[in-house]
């Protein structure tokens, strides 16, 4: 490739050609800020729609100044990062954008996190020179999400996440001008849009219009009423980012303190989501050895491949996008939902407490799940299996409002008997994990034979979309994993033109799985964050002195207890849902 | 209208648009069978940058580079496109051509797809135009009919063909790569160039976007070679201007005339002066993006450089004249309130900046502007142009910048005497009964809608200005002159 010597600054940078003005900068050590900019690295993911124009710059013998996040190097070009006419035009645009921006920053959700804020300190307004009319629009919730798009600053991060990375196409540019603005089609709820509610919006937004549906508030209230006991379940992927929103380095595992901080906030019983995930692998696991072998036995009736289904933003999106092909996905329900029941009908009943007195309460890195509890199918006569799910985010919120100094607290254990997992449930987290945590089980229930070999590198990894073949002992078994929606319809699409030999496929709505979830820590685009996160579910998963699903003791003793083995008549019951068809029903006039 | 020559106009009112024999007997399609039979695409588009054509649609860029870039760029697809998003208000001449001379269009696009390398033509028209849409329709079946459109084109060989794409009356799909969009069937909005159309364009693919005029006077450029075109006009804009002449003038309508005549020769030879004799006082050149000519311009020669001199621009060609009647703080409020409007929204300075630079230019006519107002007004304009992403904010601070650089001392008179000249700010006007003059006839009182004259019979009457909307419709009625503007 051939490289561009430039000088910026007065700084000489020598680059390979196409390489944007702000990266080139980069390269020696100019960091121009950026609002509407916005990149994944390693992971496809891009967004330069060059609209906010922070990012202006003057090149030498150019009439107007350049965005740098879109303006490609050339030959001898001479760019001046913060000169004068730099300084007052950056510093006016942002001085533009603030002027159509509610200033609510003392009770806004972003606040703290919120980019324009930071690059209004950045820069150092003090004042809005250029006040005027505000764009007004209405406000709109749905299950998971709030929209509140006056503080849209049209960045089109969202948009790019939601019809580039994930196909979804419920958010575009709407309205023109001064009116123009980021919406649903026609401007209608999300909720009656294709939105999936995987939170890819959310993560990316700079400021406080998309933000998730806190139920914290509803959590405390039931904590503090003394009628009900208030149970709690926390998701893989929680522990290996909620110590960032207290300053500790990403990557850095908390289980022990985030136990701690549920317990001091006062839930009843703390259990871990992660036991439910070992069930998950049971049911699953045993559903994939099923068809596996009435296919190898010739049943043409049988689906293959089999495709999990713990991610509801992926059940969300099939069932709008792919109606047809809802009998291939696993019928397992996701282990949130899983864990609902058990603790309702099995934990709760054995403690003689009765449902309606039981609040199951999740942390999820996730905003789909706030969805996925409230479907009806996961009621009984009204009573959700789990009442509330809150996010990564509104969990380190409600410690902060409780008085826990989280970093100084000691470890503490799960509860249990829906405490206790093995490692191959903390790999749920990231991408590829659900479907090697099956792997070590299904390998020893289809063989027969213990499994030497429990890590399954190959399965690993933030490539978009990922093939591997396990040798069951002399059966092939070809594995595809996909995470990012977009990345999961071309795997979809090759199902069903016939051209997928997949026995079977992992599929995560969110790009690194639910590490990068909707409702985690905001990762800022920084792609290391994620990465880390990953690496300390692997950790934990090699420290657990039990690495497999069926090996962990109270599952087993859960099956002969209540559930008799796994898809059997109670499991099929309790642990098993089915899919709708919601590819009509959108977009309809209210 | 001695200074006027015809070339892109040629046959605008002299054929029937809906004959292609009509075309065909003025040397239409000549140019076509000339460039397929004895010219290579290299020697038409050499012909076509000896001839110096600029592109007539507002940015002026040379049109043989244009089609000689996209020659140049390796792609199993090309496509041309005609530009017939006429957007600017009061302007017409693409329409004129579409509707008066749809073959010269059609044969300049076909020329165009056999020097890029190009097998497919779309034409980018406003919905609001259906009788241009008609007769481009009537044009192509005709033109396919006789073999000058389609395959095997005059029996040479080469494929090439036309279909049309609508708009939906959105100002920014003027700007090539709003189009683009627009006729892919996303949202009517601009991205960053490069790339420019010319290398990835419609659907990814090389595309050559002209102007409806530029395409006009390709097959004339064509038979009476690059030499007599180049002839025509000042050294950097070579060939005629079509402008749409409005406002305060005499003669309203499209003129054609060289590059390099005078606004003077514009207005008062072939537009015959200002209407009822008034004083000219500016003339809004380049659409609503442009800026205002004033008396000192009368004698610059019109052409492309010149334009961009005088802190305006040539954009599409209108021209609309205003006298001393005319007020300029309005006049740019006015033109602010079209970009407003017609903005995509897309970049910052662009959505937000012209809509704070609208509510200055009213809180100024008004009466509660201050001079710091002013500052803002310059540092917001400049800024806008600076960093706006395409041509439609890059050049819509440009009236404000012209009004403020040529008639700045109006601005004084409303920032600080609170006072418009021209009597067109009401806002600051009162409507003063003269006690003097007044006899108490009532009528004024009888007449207003508001009910904001109060008085008795025989004796003098007063206004509430509290009340008053400054309809003006006291002023008219008083039969004594007893009713002034203050």
């Amino acid at each position: 490739m051939k490289t561009i010597k430039l000088i910026i600054d007065g700084k000489t940078a020598e680059v390979p050609e196409n390489t944007t003005l702000l990266k080139a900068a980069k390269t020696v050590g100019i960091d121009i800020p950026t609002l509407c900019y916005f990149e994944l690295k390693d992971m496809n993911i891009e967004n330069r729609p060059g609209g906010c124009r922070v990012c202006v710059v003057e090149v030498k013998g150019r009439r107007n100044l350049a965005p740098a996040c879109n303006t490609m190097v050339a030959e001898g070009m001479e760019v001046y990062t913060h000169n004068i006419r730099v300084l007052n035009a950056r510093r006016t645009v942002l001085e533009l954008i603030l002027s159509d921006h509610p200033a609510e920053c003392l009770t806004c959700a972003k606040s703290g996190s919120c980019e324009l804020q930071s690059m209004a300190q950045q820069l150092g307004v003090r004042e809005i020179p250029y006040q005027g009319e505000q764009s007004k629009y209405r406000k709109d919730t749905s299950p998971a999400i709030i929209r509140d798009v006056d503080k849209c600053i049209m960045c089109r991060r969202c948009e790019m996440m939601c019809n580039d990375v994930q196909t979804v196409g419920a958010l575009n540019a709407v309205n023109r001008g001064f009116m123009a603005v980021v919406a649903p089609a026609f401007e209608m709820n999300l909720e009656k849009s294709p939105c999936t509610y995987c939170g890819q919006c959310v993560s990316v937004c700079p400021t406080g219009a998309l933000t998730e549906v806190d139920h914290s508030r509803n959590v405390i209230n039931a904590l503090a009423d003394p009628a009900k006991t208030v149970v709690v379940q926390t998701a893989p992927a929680v522990r290996a980012a909620l110590g960032e929103e207290f300053g500790l380095a990403p990557g850095t595992l908390v289980t022990g303190k985030m136990v701690a901080a549920l317990r001091r906030l006062g839930f009843d019983y703390v259990f871990d989501t992660d036991f439910a995930a070992d069930l998950t692998i049971m049911e699953e696991g045993t559903e994939l050895l099923d068809r596996l072998t009435r296919y190898l036995k010739g049943d043409k009736d049988v689906k293959l491949p089999i495709l999990t289904s713990c991610c509801p933003g992926w059940v969300n999106f099939f069932e709008h996008n792919f109606p047809e092909m809802r009998d291939i996905p696993s019928t397992a329900k996701s282990p949130q939902q899983m864990f609902g029941p058990i603790a309702k009908e099995y934990f709760g009943k054995k403690l003689g407490i009765d449902r309606k007195n039981m609040i199951v309460v999740s942390i999820m890195p996730c905003l789909a799940k706030k969805y996925e509890c409230q479907r009806d199918e996961f009621k009984v006569d009204g009573d959700p299996d789990v009442n509330f799910s809150l996010s990564t985010r509104e969990l380190a919120h409600l410690i902060k409002a409780s008085n826990i100094d989280f970093s100084s607290l000691p470890e503490d254990d799960f509860d249990n008997p829906l405490g206790e997992s093995t490692g191959a449930s903390v790999i749920f987290g990231t991408t590829g994990g659900v479907i090697e945590a099956a792997c070590r089980t299904a390998y020893e229930l289809y063989t027969g034979k213990k499994l030497e070999k429990v890590d399954f590198k190959e399965l690993r990894g933030l490539e978009n979309v990922r093939h591997a073949t396990i040798d069951f002992d002399g059966l092939p078994i070809n594995i595809g994993i996909a995470h990012g929606l977009g990345n999961a319809r071309k795997l979809l699409e090759d199902i069903r033109d016939g051209k997928s030999q997949f026995h079977a496929i992992e599929i995560m709505a969110c790009p690194g799985g639910c590490i990068g979830g909707g409702g985690q820590p905001y990762h800022h685009g920084d792609s290391e964050v994620i990465k880390l996160r990953a690496s300390a579910l692997y950790r934990e998963d090699a420290g657990k002195p039990i690495r497999k699903s069926h090996e962990n003791p109270f599952i087993l003793e859960l099956y002969k207890d209540f559930l008799g083995k796994p898809c059997g008549e109670k499991s099929h019951h309790l642990l098993h849902t089915h899919y709708f068809d919601k590819s009509a029903g959108v977009f309809v006039e209210e | 209208m001695a200074r006027q020559i015809r070339i892109a106009l040629r046959n605008c009112g002299v054929i029937d648009p809906e004959r292609i024999e009509d075309y065909i007997s003025r040397d239409g399609y000549m140019a076509l069978a000339t460039v397929l039979t004895e010219l290579s695409p290299e020697a038409v588009i050499e012909i076509l940058k000896k001839s110096g054509l600029r592109g007539r649609g507002g940015g002026g860029f040379p049109a043989g580079l244009k089609w000689e870039i996209t020659r140049k760029v390796q792609a199993d697809q090309k496509y041309v496109v005609c530009n017939a998003d006429e957007g600017d208000p009061g302007a017409f001449m693409d329409r004129s051509i579409l509707e008066g001379d749809p073959h010269a269009v059609l044969e300049a696009m076909t020329i165009n797809g056999y020097c890029t390398g190009a097998s497919k033509g779309l034409i980018y028209i406003r919905a609001e135009y259906p009788l241009a849409v008609e007769r481009l329709k009537t044009a192509m079946k005709q033109s396919r009919e006789m073999g000058l459109l389609g395959n095997n084109i005059l029996q040479t060989g080469f494929n090439f063909d036309i279909d049309i794409r609508y708009g939906a009356g959105a100002f920014v799909c003027g700007e090539e790569t709003a189009l683009i969009h627009s006729m892919e069937g996303l949202r009517g909005e601009p991205t960053v160039k490069p790339p420019f159309p010319s290398v990835e364009g419609y659907l990814k693919k090389p595309t050559n976007v002209n102007n409806v005029e530029t395409f006009a006077n390709v097959p004339v450029i064509i038979n009476k070679g690059w030499e007599w075109f180049a002839s025509i006009g000042t050294e950097k804009s070579k060939g005629t201007k079509v402008f749409a002449l409005a406002g305060k003038i005499n003669n309203v309508g499209l003129v054609e005339v060289p590059m390099g005549t005078t606004l003077r020769e514009v207005i008062y030879e072939i537009g015959g002066g200002i209407q009822g004799g008034k004083e000219f006082k500016a003339a809004q050149t380049g659409g609503p993006s442009g800026g205002c000519l004033t008396k000192k311009h009368l004698d610059t020669p019109i052409d492309y450089d010149n334009l961009i001199a005088a802190g305006s621009m040539m954009g599409s060609g209108g021209l609309i004249v205003m006298d001393e009647d005319d007020c300029m703080v309005a006049i740019a409020k006015f033109y602010l309130g079209f970009t407003v409007e017609e903005s995509c929204g897309k970049c910052s300075p662009c959505r937000i900046g012209n809509k704070r630079l609208f509510e200055l230019l009213e809180k100024i006519t008004q009466g509660n502007g201050t001079m710091e107002d002013i500052d803002k007004l310059r540092n917001l304009s400049t800024v806008i142009k600076d960093t706006s992403l395409c041509g439609l904010g890059q050049s819509s601070p440009n009236p404000v910048l012209s009004t403020i650089e040529n008639f700045i001392g109006e601005y004084h008179e409303h920032v600080k005497d609170k006072k418009c000249r021209s009597k067109v700010c009401k806002s600051m006007m009162q409507y003063l009964v003269v006690p003097e003059k007044c006899i108490g006839c009532t009528l004024c009182a009888r007449n207003c809608p508001v009910n904001a004259i109060s008085g008795e019979r025989k004796q003098v009457h007063l206004i509430d200005q509290e009340k008053c909307i400054k309809c003006g419709a006291c002023l008219e009625k008083c039969k004594f002159n007893a009713i002034i503007i203050n």
